[in-house]
């Protein structure tokens, strides 16, 4: 193949995994991934690479508008950097002492559990129980604007979140995604934030996270120009124009579909990797 | 409108998300340039990423990147640009923290500096190997 032809088809596919991952939620990277390797035939680290970038790239665009309409905890957000820098970059790490197969075992693993989290009811969580001392420690009770009202909200087990956010962290920079399933867990279930609150805080996290990892995938060679350069670009533009599509689209049928699709390539990675595919 | 002595949490999101845009935007921007020398240089070339090799691009330090920039070859401008990428949330947590200070949160201060140490060990390169 030639450059030309691999940048225009990787242009391509990186669309596509921007837009869905913004349709349905669950993020360009974990789609990205096996586009790269399963369809192209990519080694997986520098699939890895391209898309940790990608992931920095979206939830950037996306954090600015967020942050400015005060959807963000930015308090929540920046405690929990802590966590999820810490993960990202031992994540980064230990990516290198793990046989690649093993990488697409877990990475199959992962696909299959965020896209059965996109599939899964909401239950809101959002009280004003204001009893955790955590929570009062560092000042991470908040309000947030919910159909024009500023509403007020409490945090809860701030421990636990914190926990969960350095396994969030480690997969991050493991697989090279944003792991928006498992921040939303840990901030959903465990610090019971409402969900506009949580899936932005999230998001703003996401751009540092990956920034921690990006930088030790950079110090490895696995960040080249030639695969990055399509990826982000078409993941970017992807996003935003799913994002656009999204306040007027009914998701639900999308989601299914999606499920099902990205399960079948996760079944497909775990098996590559098991029969040492990579 | 507040002045600066009384800066407000609404402040600080305000230019924090001004200067994500503009981070995105920049990088962005540096990275189409970058792709458009490498198509014209490169375009009709062959490509293999079939198997990872750590030698292949030769920009895998923050120092290289910038040494090979001026160059402007495709690949070293690319790379300049996601660098750029890279430090748009870095500095996003800088600037949280000047804002914080200003807002006398010491607390969040600390905790915003926490985040920049963990994040400067892993600039040093120390964990690449």
């Amino acid at each position: 193949m030639t450059v030309l032809l691999f940048t225009i088809v990787v242009l391509i596919g990186a669309f596509l995994a921007g837009f869905l991952g913004s349709l349905t939620g669950l993020g360009g990277g974990v789609i990205i991934i096996p586009l790269l390797t399963l369809g192209l035939g990519v080694d997986i680290h520098y699939a890895i690479g391209a898309s940790i970038i990608s992931v920095i790239a979206t939830s950037t665009g996306s954090a600015a508008a967020y942050v400015k309409e005060g959807l963000t905890n930015m308090r929540i957000g920046m405690f929990l950097e802590i966590a999820t820098t810490m993960g990202a970059i031992f994540g980064a790490v230990i990516a290198v002492y793990l046989n690649a197969g093993y990488v697409a075992v877990i990475f199959g693993c992962i696909l299959i559990f965020s896209s059965l989290m996109t599939l899964k009811k909401k239950v809101d969580h959002t009280n004003i129980d204001y009893s955790s001392k955590g929570a009062k420690f560092f000042r991470l009770n908040g309000s947030y604007p919910n159909q024009g009202v500023e509403t007020p909200y409490a945090v809860k087990n701030v421990a636990g979140g914190f926990f969960m956010m350095l396994f969030a962290g480690t997969l991050s920079g493991l697989l090279g995604i944003g792991s928006g399933a498992l921040k939303v867990i840990a901030m959903d279930n465990i610090m019971r934030l409402p969900f506009k609150v949580s899936t932005t805080t999230s998001n703003f996290m996401m751009g540092v996270t990956a920034a921690a990892s990006a930088v030790v995938y950079l110090h490895r060679g696995q960040i080249d120009p030639g695969i990055a350069m399509p990826v982000c670009i078409g993941v970017l533009i992807g996003a935003t124009v799913g994002a656009k599509v999204l306040v007027r689209t009914k998701t639900d049928k999308l989601k299914l579909v999606f499920a099902v699709v990205v399960t079948i390539l996760a079944v497909q990675m775990i098996y590559k990797g098991l029969t040492g595919g990579f | 409108m507040s002045n600066s002595k009384n800066i407000t949490d609404k402040d600080i999101q305000s230019i924090i998300g001004n200067l994500l845009r503009a981070g995105v935007y920049l990088s962005m921007t540096i990275v189409l340039l970058g792709a458009f020398i490498y198509l014209v240089d490169h375009a009709g070339e062959k490509v293999d990423y079939g198997v990872f090799d750590f030698n292949k691009i030769g920009l895998h330090s923050i120092s290289s990147i910038f040494a090979e920039v001026l160059s402007f070859k495709g690949a070293a401008v690319i790379q300049f640009g996601l660098l750029m990428l890279i430090f748009t949330p870095i500095a996003r947590v800088v600037m949280a923290v000047v804002s914080f200070f200003i807002e006398k949160d010491y607390l969040y201060v600390v905790i915003g500096l926490i985040v920049l140490a963990i994040i400067m060990v892993s600039l040093s390169g120390g964990f690449a190997h």
